[in-house]
């Protein structure tokens, strides 16, 4: 620890610390564009100039190393009058867009001008034009306003590993930009929009559309993925307009994948807004109780089941297994996929190691997943720890550009194995199981071999959880941690659609193909989402998205986190948790909780995981006893997700991730013209 | 008393005789090279810091101290050490490096050897500037000669030291001088300079230690050695030591290069080497000493000034390269440093705010002013925005693209404000008066 | 446009394409054996793993083989993709590094390359007659520019490091030095013609040394 004093304060930092590090400590803001603490410093804006004792010149805090003793002054004249000098210099060739610019508001370059600018201008000459770039369909760029920070390059190179953004020219003619004219291949390329400190990248779907205090910001989680990244949600008059990701060290950090951010606009878009019921083979409007009225007719005195979609918060789920439990039914799934979950034990499913415990990794085998597509937060993670070094990552499956360096293992379950070749010798090995691998008839098996190889590379330990399933929907971890699983005597999804019930309750599950169930079954389709299973429904419950009620949610590692309604869900929708409450009222069999704070509390009762608000996974396994197994088949591994832009029903309304989808999936030409 | 021939290290500055090895021998390069190694790392590094040889490339730090920041010991994990020799001469003024390679180049390869051996490297890096296409030519071939005659490489000159010399070709761009942009450029990147700390002798090419010095620095030091520091120590003033090429230019009669002692009196530098000042002495106006970045001094300090670091730096200019451009009566000042600011604008690497934006503008308010078309507080402005330049960035250059400007500012701004008038009287008569 | 522009120095203009790259860009660019041969041996200078290194001589070979190839000495994009795959290097890595450094031409040039430096040591010493010179022989309209017959394309440089033997006017690889407007028509008309005079001084100096030759290192003064 080096002992500093920053404007009389004494503090202590560690030694290696910079300057800015020690100043913030002692609680004095540091003015920064270049500087960002997730990348790398190129200490090149120089506005964190700062004073130290008998050093002639300001030093530039962020790229400075503290030394024990050191002497700091964050407001002398030298300090204030180098980072006026520094405003001034940037501003005179930012235009004077301000007011059109969607950065306003938000944009740190105002912010410090504030603070550091001049009541005028001393620049008589022409300002510089900058030529715009194409740099993919989610980011508008205006380099006009560019103060050339390079924290876009350095993001582009170091988080998202895709080395395709620089700073091309020198001096004022210098440029950022990808040189020829391409679409960066990146699903975290939005971040890119947060970390710009002024207005030259900005989001192009949300371009001219509100100003920041125009609208109301709602913390939320998104559920797009399973890494249940923390996300704010902003609203103007009822329409969600913007997604944009938080702090949250242990998840995210603060970065969100390309889905969340930019897929919302498919909330507004094929909405089920009211009920429906079919009437003569057709669907046609109804009312709530008509609707209601079809539901009891439908589903009264027949063998019932219910399928839980994806993305479906756990109080409904939790609604949803209470009425049919009351109806006397056991035939619940939630496995869509058909993956061969084990829910016998929770780390049996879980990221057990935590996300943040990637940090610790030092060998990684990936199984039958795609990690940079599965969930592109983590999969950065992965990378930024194979970047400090000391790590090795193999893979198992089809082969990935992970955006890091993987040594290829294998392609199917019999590789699985003789992994742990690849593992011996690491003090922190993991295992990354996509859930897409146990989404095959040997899946139970693969489970099985998955954990073996965990506990035969000492994965397995009291300090040290190594084995880890990958999840690829914000809902599947709550409905497994509830049970939304076949009860005693209960069918699976199989079951269920090879006719074993009469009547099938469909809670927003749009994953499975809807030709799979028998033409006789009585369908009630509960969701936000007019798709197939809803065409296949005979009644139509209207219900809420993500964004649109108070849910909890878990994510892949088993972190239970709140939801919260930013809008209300249109028309005649409701929450979901309300419907089925309603319906269980119209069924006879009454739910016995009639707020969400009744629910909940009798889920947390039910399922005490829910009372572990916000915690990560349990450390450590105390019991290497792995799940049943069986004979692994020999077919090589195959990815569930190929279109990362389009994988549930909001993301498939969305246009933003159409014209993503276009451009990424089709091959591009070498000089595509915007 | 001048400087006699057999005193000067450059003994083919002007290439009469040919650059090859077997005249290089002729010439006493690589005579007893042996030897010296044999008395060691300190010895050498002690004998280069006794004879007060100071850096050629510009800023003159005592290159003895220098070497002696490199680690003692070769890096536990077995990393490399490299001396890196800056040949990237691009200030405006200096053309001393070319001479050494295209005419001396064993001077130097010779020079590499030892010093690498005192610093404890296991090869060095000759950058030049990619300019000097058929100057690296000749760095080229000498090299191939060094190792064909067992010079360099494995057991190099039966040292039973080994040392690998390679020559690496730039490719345009002034700032690659600065030593860690140069590093940066060697390694295969822009030439944009470093956050120190780390230093280079701690963290530099490739991440090892690593020194970076001047070809001049460099191509003297095996002649020190075998001439004794005391010699080299014994020319110049006290902490000024030695020889040193300067190249002396503008208006001059007879522009060449010439080796003289240091602390020659600047008059006497171009009155007995350079054929005197064009139409005479009192014909001068200005001169800039060391190379562009050096402030210039009017003709009033020019009169008994000594050229060296510690006088010339009395008058808030500095040695430098030890380019000295001459500028007689005949010249509007006023553009030649405006030209200058072109220059600095157009080498800014654009890294560093203040220099990326700031020189621009100092440029553009330059341009105005060689016309006159500005208002009087505006020299005022442009002082103030070079000074809010300097010191404000990584590296120097902005500093020495700024410097001129305030030189000029210092010592001509009547003829700043003259010129801005005589633009209002000519373009706004009515205003006048 | 930025200020400063032609003719006054510090435009960047020059010989660089800025943003996308024009229309003469070729679709295709392989390395030839002569260079192939070069860059191993450039590479070999480097230590394992450090290949980035050889970039800019790696450059140098693939202008030079355009001028072979094409009679236009410049490194289109496909040029620096060919130079990121031979190095291991990002693409984009490879742009900035060619778009940084001066002497490569990132668009087609003229089958001489006209470089005159504008630095104050030659503007002192007349470089502004060698560019009117370049002007008047070369058919030229200032800098930047091509002429018609695709003979000369002329360039501002900064200070090249000749400023003893200024005005020094760069043709390709070679500095002519001592220049006034003749020297250079002259010059320019000797390669119109197809001939290459020897480089450096045009009038007679010994490299560095003053007109009329050595003062010092005569192996007379004492």
């Amino acid at each position: 620890m080096a002992k500093v004093t920053v404007d009389g304060i004494e503090v202590e930092v560690p030694n290696g610390a910079s300057v800015l590090q020690a100043c913030e400590a002692a609680g004095k803001e540091i003015p920064r564009f270049c500087y960002h603490e997730r990348l790398s410093v190129a200490g090149n804006c120089r506005m964190c100039l700062v004073e130290v004792e008998k050093a002639p010149k300001p030093i530039a805090s962020c790229a400075y190393p503290v030394a024990d003793g050191m002497k700091v002054f964050t407001d002398t004249p030298m300090v204030r009058n180098g980072r006026r000098g520094v405003m001034e210099f940037l501003l005179l060739n930012h235009p004077l867009d301000c007011p059109i610019c969607d950065q306003g508001g938000e944009c740190d370059l105002q912010d410090q001008a504030v603070s550091y600018g001049k009541d005028h201008s001393r620049y008589r000459e022409e300002k510089r034009s900058v030529k715009d770039k194409y740099v993919g369909p989610l980011i508008k760029t205006i380099m006009n306003r560019c103060i050339q920070c390079t924290r876009c390059v350095r993001f582009a190179a170091e988080v998202a590993g895709v080395p395709e953004l620089g700073a091309t020219g020198r001096g004022e003619s210098m440029e950022i930009g990808t040189y020829v004219e391409k679409a960066l291949t990146s699903e975290l390329s939005g971040n890119l929009i947060d970390i710009c400190p002024v207005g030259a990248l900005t989001s192009r779907p949300y371009a001219y559309v509100s100003r920041p205090w125009e609208l109301r910001k709602t913390d939320s989680v998104d559920v797009l993925d399973a890494t249940g990244a923390a996300i704010r949600v902003d609203v103007r008059s009822g329409e969600v307009l913007r997604i944009l990701p938080r702090t949250n060290d242990d998840v995210n950090e603060e970065w969100i994948g390309d889905r969340s951010r930019f897929a919302f606009d498919g909330l507004k878009r094929k909405r089920l807004d009211r009920p429906w019921l079919r009437r003569d083979g057709k669907l046609v409007p109804a009312s709530w109780a008509e609707a209601f009225g079809a539901v009891v007719q439908g589903v009264r005195g027949k063998t019932i089941g219910a399928i839980a979609g994806d993305t479906v918060e756990t109080e409904s789920l939790f609604a949803l297994k209470a009425m049919l439990a009351a109806m006397g039914s056991a035939n619940l799934d939630c496995r869509q996929d058909g993956a061969k979950i084990d829910v016998s034990r929770p780390d049996y499913y879980l990221f057990n190691s935590g996300i943040a415990g990637i940090d610790q990794a030092d060998a990684i085998v990936v199984i039958g997943s795609n990690p940079r597509v599965e969930a592109p937060v983590i999969n950065a993670r992965i990378r930024r720890r194979w970047s400090h070094g000391g790590m090795r990552v193999g893979v198992i499956g089809p082969a990935l550009d992970l955006t890091y360096p993987a040594t290829q293992l294998g392609s199917g379950p019999g590789d699985i194995a003789r992994a742990a070749e690849f593992l011996s010798g690491a003090k922190h090995p993991m295992i990354l199981l996509g859930r897409g691998a146990l989404a095959r008839d040997d899946g139970a098996a693969v489970l099985a071999a998955a954990w073996d190889l965990a506990r035969a590379s000492g994965a397995l330990r009291e300090d040290w959880h190594g084995f880890n399933l990958l999840h690829l929907f914000g809902g599947q971890v709550g409905a497994l941690d509830l049970g939304f699983v076949p009860g005693p005597g209960g069918l699976d999804m199989a079951a269920m659609l090879s006719g074993g019930v009469e009547a099938l309750w469909l809670l927003g599950a749009d994953g499975f193909d809807a030709a799979r169930i028998p033409a006789g079954t009585f369908v009630v389709y509960q969701g936000h989402h007019g798709e197939a299973a809803a065409a296949r429904a005979d009644v139509i419950l209207p219900g809420a998205a993500y964004t649109e009620k108070d849910g909890t949610w878990v994510n892949t590692e088993g972190r239970v986190q709140l939801g919260r309604l930013a809008v209300m869900p249109p028309g005649e929708a409701r929450e979901d948790w309300r419907i089925i409450r309603a319906a269980s009222q119209f069924l006879g069999v009454t739910l016995p909780f009639d707020t969400l704070d009744a629910l909940r509390a009798e889920m947390r009762a039910a399922h005490p995981v829910f009372g572990r608000m916000g915690r990560g996974p349990l450390a450590g396994c105390t019991d290497d006893a792995g799940p049943k197994g069986g004979a692994l088949g020999a077919a090589p591994f195959a990815l569930p997700i190929a279109n990362y832009w389009q994988v549930d029903p909001i993301t498939r309304a969305s246009a933003t991730m159409a014209e993503c989808a276009s451009v990424y999936l089709k091959p591009q030409p070498l000089l595509a013209a915007e | 008393m001048a400087l006699a021939d057999k005193d000067r290290i450059f003994t083919n500055l002007y290439g009469t005789q040919p650059w090859n090895l077997e005249a290089a021998r002729m010439r006493g390069d690589w005579d007893g090279t042996a030897g010296i190694l044999a008395k060691g790392r300190d010895w050498i590094v002690e004998e280069m810091k006794q004879s007060g040889l100071r850096g050629r490339g510009g800023a003159g730090f005592p290159t003895g101290l220098k070497w002696s920041f490199m680690p003692k010991e070769r890096p536990a994990d077995g990393r490399p050490v490299y001396l890196v020799v800056n040949s990237d001469e691009s200030e405006p003024g200096t053309c001393k490096d070319r001479d050494i390679l295209r005419h001396d180049p064993h001077k130097l390869i010779e020079g590499c050897l030892i010093a690498g051996m005192a610093m404890g490297a296991t090869a060095g890096y000759i950058y030049y500037r990619g300019e000097y296409f058929n100057e690296g030519n000749i760095l080229q071939a000498a090299i191939d000669e060094a190792y064909e005659a067992g010079l360099l490489g494995k057991n190099a000159c039966g040292s039973g030291y080994d040392f690998e010399l390679y020559s690496h070709r730039g490719a345009g761009a002034y700032i690659c001088g600065e030593e860690t942009a140069l590093i940066e450029s060697l390694e295969g990147k822009k030439g944009m300079p470093r956050l120190k700390p780390p230093f280079p002798a701690a963290v530099g090419l490739y991440g090892c230690p690593s020194t970076v010095n001047n070809v001049e620095t460099i191509a003297v030091v095996p002649t020190i050695l075998r001439r004794g520091a005391g010699w080299f120590a014994g020319f110049g003033r006290p902490k000024n030591s030695g020889t040193k090429i300067f190249c002396l230019q503008g208006h001059v009669n007879k522009p060449c290069n010439v080796e003289a002692e240091m602390s020659i009196p600047l008059r006497e530098l171009i009155d007995r080497y350079a054929g005197g000042v064009r139409g005479g002495w009192d014909n001068l106006l200005a001169v800039i000493p060391g190379g562009s970045s050096t402030p210039m001094i009017p003709k009033s300090v020019c009169d008994d000034v000594l050229m060296d670091f510690d006088a010339l730096r009395e008058h808030k200019t500095g040695l430098g390269t030890a380019g000295v451009i001459v500028m007689d009566k005949s010249t509007d000042l006023i553009k030649a440093i405006q030209r200058l600011s072109a220059f600095y604008k157009h080498e800014s690497c654009g890294q560093c705010t203040p220099c990326r934006e700031g020189m621009g503008w100092v440029n553009r308010v330059m341009l105005r002013m060689v016309e006159g078309r500005a208002e009087i507080e505006e020299i005022d402005v442009l002082e103030q925005v070079t000074r809010q330049i300097e010191g404000h960035t990584i590296c120097a250059l902005a500093d020495g693209g700024v410097w001129p400007v305030q030189g000029l500012i210092r010592h001509f701004r009547p003829m700043m404000e003259e010129r801005i008038a005589e633009y209002k009287a000519k373009h706004f008569p009515m205003a006048a008066e | 446009m930025s200020g400063g522009g032609t003719g006054v120095g510090g435009g960047f203009e020059g010989t660089h394409a800025i943003g996308k790259a024009e229309a003469e860009e070729p679709t295709h660019f392989a390395f030839d054996a002569e260079s192939e041969a070069q860059i191993a041996k450039i590479v070999a200078r480097y230590p394992e793993g450090r290949q980035a290194s050889a970039v800019i001589a790696t450059l140098y070979i693939a202008q030079k083989q355009m001028g072979r190839q094409t009679g236009s000495a410049w490194v289109p994009r496909v040029a620096m993709d060919a130079v990121a795959a031979r190095l291991g290097m990002a693409p984009v890595r490879v742009y900035e590094v060619a778009t940084f450094y001066f002497m490569f031409n990132t668009k087609p040039i003229g089958k001489f390359h006209l470089q005159v430096c504008g630095t104050t040591p030659c503007w002192l010493r007349g470089s502004d007659e060698v560019l009117r010179a370049c002007k008047d022989a070369g058919h030229l309209k200032g800098y930047g520019d091509t002429s018609a017959d695709g003979l000369f394309t002329m360039t501002e440089v900064e200070c090249l490091g000749g400023c003893v033997n200024a005005p020094v006017l760069q043709v390709d690889d070679d500095y002519y030095e001592d220049m006034d407007y003749e020297s250079t028509v002259k010059l320019l008309e000797a390669l119109k013609r197809g001939e290459r005079p020897k480089p450096g001084s045009v009038i007679g100096r010994q490299t560095s040394a003053p007109e009329g030759g050595p003062m010092v290192l005569t192996g007379s003064e004492e």
